[in-house]
C-alpha cells in the first residue's frame, strides 16, 4: 500500500513490522462524525477477520468551535493478520477532513505514510483557524508522506444530490464517502454497514439512501479514479490467526457491564447500580440501564455519595451493590467506602481512571488512582484492589470483583482506565457453562435455642454473615462505629479496636488470590517488565518484540493490585532489574518496593495518551544496562490530536 | 425461636433492644423512642420487616435502641443508603431518623432528592437546632443571634425552615411533633399511614447545648396559647378556640381573628391536601403567629420505589434473562481454522 514507495530503516521496521499490520487514523472536527466513522470501520475489520485495537482520542468539549485546532477528533485503529495488542504507534494512513485535523496530526504520521486530505475544507477560514500561514497541500510542507487530495466536500454533494438534501444535511454525509474509500482500500464489504444505515435512519429512509450513496459513490471513486498510478494500491490484510470459536468487538465499558452482570448472575444476586454520570465511566451506566430483565436496577443518583451509599443501601438488603466512577466521583466515594468495610458489606466500585489530579484531563487516560484505591480512605481500611488489562479483560475481571465482594463480604475496587473504557478489540465470545457458579445464600439460621444471633461471627474465609433484613429471628444493627467482635454491639475499648483492625486486614490479604504466572519470558533472568492495567498491549508487544532480538526479557502483568499474589516477591527477586512502566509517577513501584524491598525502576508517563511500543522497548534495551529511572515526556510523534491547543 | 414471629401482636417492649441507651439525662431523644416504640405495634409492625437508617448525631443513634433492623450509616447520607434499601427490597418498612445539621447542613442534597423522588418512607427529623454531638456549634436551623462555641458573637446567618424545605422539595406529607408531647404518636401513625416520603419535623429539646429553646411554645403555661394542632377539616384554631387563622384575601397572608362565641366564620378549615395552606402554615412566623403542628400537608402521590419497580418489569416484559445470548450480542463472525503460533 502507501508505504510501498518507503524503504523502512530497521528502526521504523521493528516499529511497525510491515505488511501484516496497518495502522489507519481519522481526524477531523468533532462534529464530522470521526468517532462513527472509526466505529464503523472497525466493525468491518472486524469482520473480516483482522486482530485490531482501537483508541478514540477525543476533546472534552462536545462540540467545540468548528475548524479550530482543539477541536480535533481522531480515532485510531491498528488491524493485521497478525496479534495485535496496541493501537499502534503511528499511522500509516491518516484521514484529515480538515486543515486543523492535518495539523495536529500529521507529525505522527510514519515517514512515507499517506495522507487523504479533503481539499475542499482547506480554504482560508479554515486555514486561518488552524494557523497555516500557507495552505500545506500546495506548498512543499507534506514532502516526506505521499498526499490524496480530494476535494470530499464536492464529491459528497455531488453524490447525494438526488436526494434533494440542503447543503449542510448533504456534508454530513461527508464521513460515509470517506469510509467507502477506505473500505476499497482495505477490500471490505459494504453491506454489513449499508444493513447498519438502514437500521439506524429506518425512520428517516432519505437519509439513509444519501449515506449509502455517498458510502458507494466513495467505494466507486477508489474503484475507478487511477489511485494506482499515484502509489495506491487496493490492500487486502489477511484474517490474523486465532481460537476457533464466535467473536464479537467489545469496549471496555461493555465488558465490565457484561461482566458485572455475569458476575451477578453466578452469585444469584439481583443487581442494584448507583451511579452518577462522569467521563468515561459513564458507559457502564448506560449499558446496564438497558439490562433490566437480568435483575439490573440501575439509579441515578443525585450526586457520587448518594450511588455509593444506595449501592452500599441496596447490598445491606441482600443485593449486589454496584458503583462506577471516575477518580474525582471515588474520591467523594471514600467515606461510604469506609462504611461498607466496617459493616463489612459486599459491593463493588469500579474506577475508570482519567488524567488527574481534580477535574485533570476527563476525556484522557491514566493509571494515577493505584495509591487511591490502595490507600486512599482515612483509617487503616483495606480494599482489594483489581486491574483489567485489556477490554476484553475487563468481562473476567468484573466477575472476579463479584466473587471476592461476595465470598469476602467485602467492597472491592476494579481498576480500569480511559483508553481501555472507549477502544475495542474483538472477543472471544465466552462459553457461560465454563464459569463456575459462586451462589451466594443469605443467612437464615437461627441461632441455638438461648443463644444470641452474632452478626460479626465469621467463617473459614473470615467473612461474617450476609442477613437480608426482612429475616426472622436474625434482627441486628449496623453501623460505622466500631463494633465489638462476634456481637457487632459498639465498641470503643482498646483491644476490640487492635483485634478488629487485625480481622479486617488479615480478611482481606487472606483472599484466595490467584499465583502471579509470567506472560512472556520466564521466572529469573536479566530484566523484567512488571506492569498493571492498559499499559498491557505494549509491554507485551515491546517485550515479543525484544526477545525476538534476542533480549533476556520477561513480562509480567499484576491483575490482583491488593492483595498482591503470594508468589510474586518471591518471583520479583528472581530477575536482576525490574523495570514499571506506568502511565503515573511511579504508584506500583511504590508497592512493589514497599512490600518487598526490591529495586522497582519505573518507567513514568504522565501525557494523558498511552505508552508507544517503541517507548517501552528502548526502555527494556536501557535497563539492561542501566537502573536509571525515567520520565518520558509526550511524545511528538504520538497522538497529539486534542493536545493542548488552546484558542 | 420461630414462635416469636406468630401471631401475638407486638408490645412497645418488643421494639425494645438490651443496649444501654446513651443519650443525656432528661434529653429529648428519650421521648421520641418511648414515642415511636408505642407506635409500632399500633401500626401493626413486624420487628424483621422493619429497618431504621440514620446518619450521624445525637438522635441517629436510635437504630441502636430499637428491636428491628438498623442503619448508622455516615453523616448526611442515611437518606441515599434507605433508598437503596428500599429499591432493593420495597416490602421493608423503612424508617430514617435525622437531625437538623444531618438532614439539613451535611445531608440537605439527598433529604432534597428523596424528597422530591417520593421514596415510601418516614422521615424523622429531630431538630434540636444545635449541633449536639461535637459540643453545640449552631445549626443551619438556628435562630440567628444564637452563641455557640463556633460563633461566640452569635450566628449571622439566616436558619433553614425544615417543613418549608420539604414542601419545597416536593414532599407530599409534612407534619410537626414536640418530643413529649402526647400527639407525637398520632402524628408518627399518620406519616406511617401516608404512602410515600413522610416528612416529620420534632422539636427536640437539647437540655446540654440549647436547653429550652421551643419554651416559648412547649412550655405548660404557653403551650395553649401558643401552640395550634391543626386537624382535616377543622378550623385553624389555637388558644382553647378563642382565636383563629384566617386570610387576609387583600395581601394573601394569614391573619390572626379572634373567635367569639364558637363563631369560627372567616377562620381557614384545614385542608390537608391544600398545598397553599401548608406553605402559609410552615413560613409563619412564630411569635405573632402560633406553631402549627400535627399533619399539615398530606397528598399522597405514586412513589418512587413503585415507579421502578413498574417500569423494570415492563422492561423486562417477554425477555428471558439469557446470559449465553447476552454476551453473543451485536454483529459476531465465526473463527473456524486451528489456532497456528504468530
Amino acid at each position: 500500500m502507501a508505504t510501498a514507495a518507503h524503504t523502512l530503516t530497521p528502526e521504523e521496521a521493528s516499529a511497525n513490522p510491515p505488511s501484516e499490520a496497518v495502522v489507519v487514523r481519522f481526524a477531523g472536527d468533532s462534529g464530522d462524525g470521526m468517532q462513527l466513522t472509526g466505529g464503523q470501520f472497525t466493525l468491518s475489520t472486524a469482520l473480516t477477520g483482522n486482530d485490531l485495537a482501537t483508541f478514540p482520542d477525543f476533546p472534552a468539549e462536545i462540540r467545540a468551535p468548528q475548524g479550530t485546532l482543539f477541536g480535533v477528533s481522531a480515532f485510531q485503529i491498528n488491524f493485521g493478520s497478525i496479534s495485535i495488542e496496541t493501537a499502534g504507534d503511528q499511522p500509516d494512513v491518516l484521514v484529515a477532513m480538515n486543515p486543523a485535523a492535518l495539523k495536529t496530526n500529521v507529525d505522527a504520521l510514519k515517514p512515507g505514510g499517506l495522507i487523504i486530505a479533503d481539499a475542499g475544507e482547506f480554504g482560508q477560514r479554515n486555514l486561518d483557524k488552524a494557523k497555516y500561514t500557507s495552505n500545506p497541500l500546495e506548498d512543499d510542507s507534506l514532502g516526506k508522506w505521499q498526499l490524496l487530495k480530494l476535494d470530499i466536500s464536492a464529491l459528497t454533494v455531488e453524490a447525494v444530490k438526488p436526494f434533494g438534501l440542503g447543503n449542510k444535511e448533504a456534508l454530513r454525509c461527508k464521513n460515509m464517502w470517506t469510509l467507502g474509500l477506505a473500505l476499497w482500500m482495505f477490500d471490505r464489504d459494504r453491506e454489513p454497514l449499508i444493513q447498519w444505515l438502514k437500521d439506524k435512519f429506518a425512520k428517516k429512509p432519505e437519509l439513509a439512501e444519501a449515506n449509502i450513496a455517498a458510502l458507494n459513490a466513495g467505494h466507486a471513486y477508489g474503484e475507478t479514479a487511477e489511485l494506482g498510478a499515484m502509489g495506491i494500491a487496493q490492500r487486502n490484510v489477511a484474517a490474523a490467526p486465532a481460537e476457533p470459536g464466535l467473536y464479537r468487538t467489545v469496549t471496555g465499558a461493555d465488558s465490565i457491564a457484561l461482566g458485572l452482570v455475569a458476575g451477578a448472575q453466578l452469585a444469584s444476586l439481583p443487581m442494584f447500580y448507583g451511579g452518577y454520570p462522569i467521563t468515561p465511566a459513564s458507559a457502564i451506566l448506560h449499558a446496564l440501564s438497558r439490562l433490566k430483565e437480568f435483575g439490573v436496577t440501575t439509579f441515578q443518583a443525585e450526586d457520587e455519595i448518594a450511588a455509593i451509599a444506595s449501592a452500599l443501601g441496596a447490598s445491606y438488603a441482600g443485593s449486589l451493590g454496584v458503583t462506577c466512577s471516575s477518580g474525582p466521583g471515588i474520591a467523594l466515594k471514600g467515606e461510604a467506602i469506609g462504611l461498607a468495610i466496617m459493616t463489612e458489606l459486599p459491593l463493588v466500585i469500579v474506577n475508570a481512571q482519567r488524567g488527574g489530579p481534580s477535574t485533570g484531563l476527563p476525556t484522557k487516560t491514566e493509571q494515577s488512582d493505584l495509591y487511591q484505591a490502595v490507600y486512599g480512605r482515612n483509617g487503616d481500611a483495606p480494599v482489594p484492589v483489581i486491574a483489567t488489562r485489556s477490554a476484553a479483560d475487563c468481562f473476567d475481571c468484573a466477575i472476579e470483583a463479584v466473587r471476592i465482594a461476595t465470598q469476602y463480604m467485602t467492597p472491592v475496587m476494579l481498576l480500569t482506565d480511559g483508553y481501555l473504557q472507549n477502544a475495542a478489540e474483538p472477543w472471544k465470545v465466552p462459553d457461560m457453562s465454563s464459569y463456575t457458579p459462586f451462589p451466594v445464600t443469605h443467612h437464615t439460621e437461627l441461632p441455638p435455642e438461648g443463644e444470641k444471633f452474632l452478626p460479626y461471627a465469621r467463617n473459614e474465609k473470615l467473612a461474617r454473615p450476609w442477613v437480608k433484613p426482612g429475616t426472622p429471628g436474625l434482627l441486628h444493627r449496623i453501623g460505622g462505629i466500631e463494633k465489638a467482635v462476634d456481637t457487632g454491639n459498639l465498641d470503643y475499648s482498646p483491644k476490640n479496636h487492635q483485634a478488629m483492625t487485625d480481622i479486617r486486614r488479615d480478611k482481606v490479604l487472606g483472599i484466595d488470590v490467584p499465583d502471579q504466572v509470567v506472560g512472556a519470558g520466564q521466572a529469573g533472568g536479566k530484566l523484567v517488565v512488571v506492569g498493571w492495567g492498559s499499559t498491557y498491549g505494549p509491554i507485551t508487544t515491546a517485550v515479543r518484540r525484544a526477545r525476538t532480538k534476542g533480549l533476556d526479557v520477561s513480562h509480567i502483568h499484576i491483575r490482583h493490585i491488593w492483595p498482591l499474589p503470594k508468589n510474586l516477591g518471591e518471583l520479583l527477586k528472581s530477575y536482576d532489574h525490574i523495570l514499571v512502566p506506568e502511565m503515573n509517577t511511579g504508584q506500583l513501584k511504590t508497592v512493589l518496593r514497599d512490600q518487598y524491598l526490591v529495586n522497582a525502576v519505573p518507567l513514568n508517563k504522565v501525557s494523558g495518551q498511552p505508552f508507544t511500543i517503541a517507548e517501552i522497548e528502548a526502555a527494556i534495551t536501557r535497563h539492561l544496562s542501566s537502573d536509571a529511572a525515567e520520565e518520558l515526556g509526550p511524545d511528538d510523534t504520538q497522538l497529539p490530536s486534542t493536545e493542548a491547543v488552546n484558542p | 425461636m420461630n414462635e416469636i414471629t406468630t401471631i401475638r401482636p407486638s408490645t412497645p417492649k418488643d421494639w425494645e433492644t438490651d443496649q444501654e441507651v446513651r443519650w443525656c439525662p432528661g434529653c429529648g431523644d428519650y421521648a421520641i423512642l418511648k414515642a415511636v416504640q408505642r407506635t409500632m405495634p399500633e401500626i401493626g409492625g413486624t420487628p424483621e420487616n422493619t429497618v431504621f437508617v440514620s446518619g450521624i448525631g445525637c438522635s441517629s443513634r436510635f437504630p441502636y435502641y430499637m428491636e428491628t433492623y438498623g442503619f448508622h450509616t455516615i453523616h448526611g447520607r442515611a437518606p441515599a443508603v434507605a433508598t437503596g434499601v428500599k429499591l432493593a427490597n420495597p416490602e421493608l418498612d423503612v424508617w430514617i431518623i435525622t437531625g437538623d445539621g444531618d438532614a439539613l447542613s451535611i445531608g440537605g442534597n439527598h433529604t432534597m432528592h428523596l424528597l422530591r423522588r417520593n421514596l415510601n418512607c418516614q422521615v424523622l427529623l429531630f431538630n434540636n437546632e444545635i449541633y449536639g454531638l461535637t459540643k453545640g456549634q449552631y445549626s443551619p436551623t438556628s435562630r440567628e443571634g444564637t452563641r455557640s462555641p463556633s460563633t461566640p458573637f452569635g450566628s449571622v446567618d439566616h436558619p433553614a425552615k425544615p417543613c418549608a424545605f420539604a414542601l419545597g422539595s416536593g414532599a407530599r406529607f409534612v407534619a410537626r411533633g414536640i418530643d413529649v408531647h402526647k400527639n407525637l404518636p398520632s402524628v408518627l401513625k399518620a406519616a406511617h399511614a401516608h404512602q410515600g416520603a413522610a416528612f416529620v419535623e420534632i422539636f427536640q429539646n437539647c437540655i446540654v447545648y440549647n436547653d429550652e429553646v421551643f419554651e416559648p411554645f412547649t412550655a405548660k403555661p404557653n403551650a395553649q396559647a401558643n401552640q395550634m394542632w391543626v386537624a382535616h377539616g377543622e378550623p385553624l384554631l389555637f388558644a382553647g378556640g378563642t382565636k383563629g387563622l384566617a386570610l387576609d384575601t387583600e395581601t394573601l397572608t394569614l391573619k390572626v381573628v379572634d373567635v367569639v362565641d364558637g363563631d369560627t366564620s372567616g377562620v381557614i378549615v384545614h385542608n390537608v391536601k391544600n398545598r397553599a395552606i401548608a406553605h402559609l402554615l410552615v413560613e409563619m412566623p412564630f411569635g405573632p403567629f402560633p406553631m402549627a403542628l400535627g399533619v399539615i400537608y398530606d397528598d399522597p402521590a405514586p412513589t418512587f420505589e413503585s415507579a421502578v419497580v413498574a417500569q423494570n418489569q415492563a422492561a423486562s416484559e417477554g425477555k428471558k434473562p439469557d446470559l449465553q445470548k447476552l454476551v453473543a450480542k451485536g454483529q459476531t463472525w465465526m473463527v473456524d481454522k486451528q489456532p497456528h503460533a504468530i
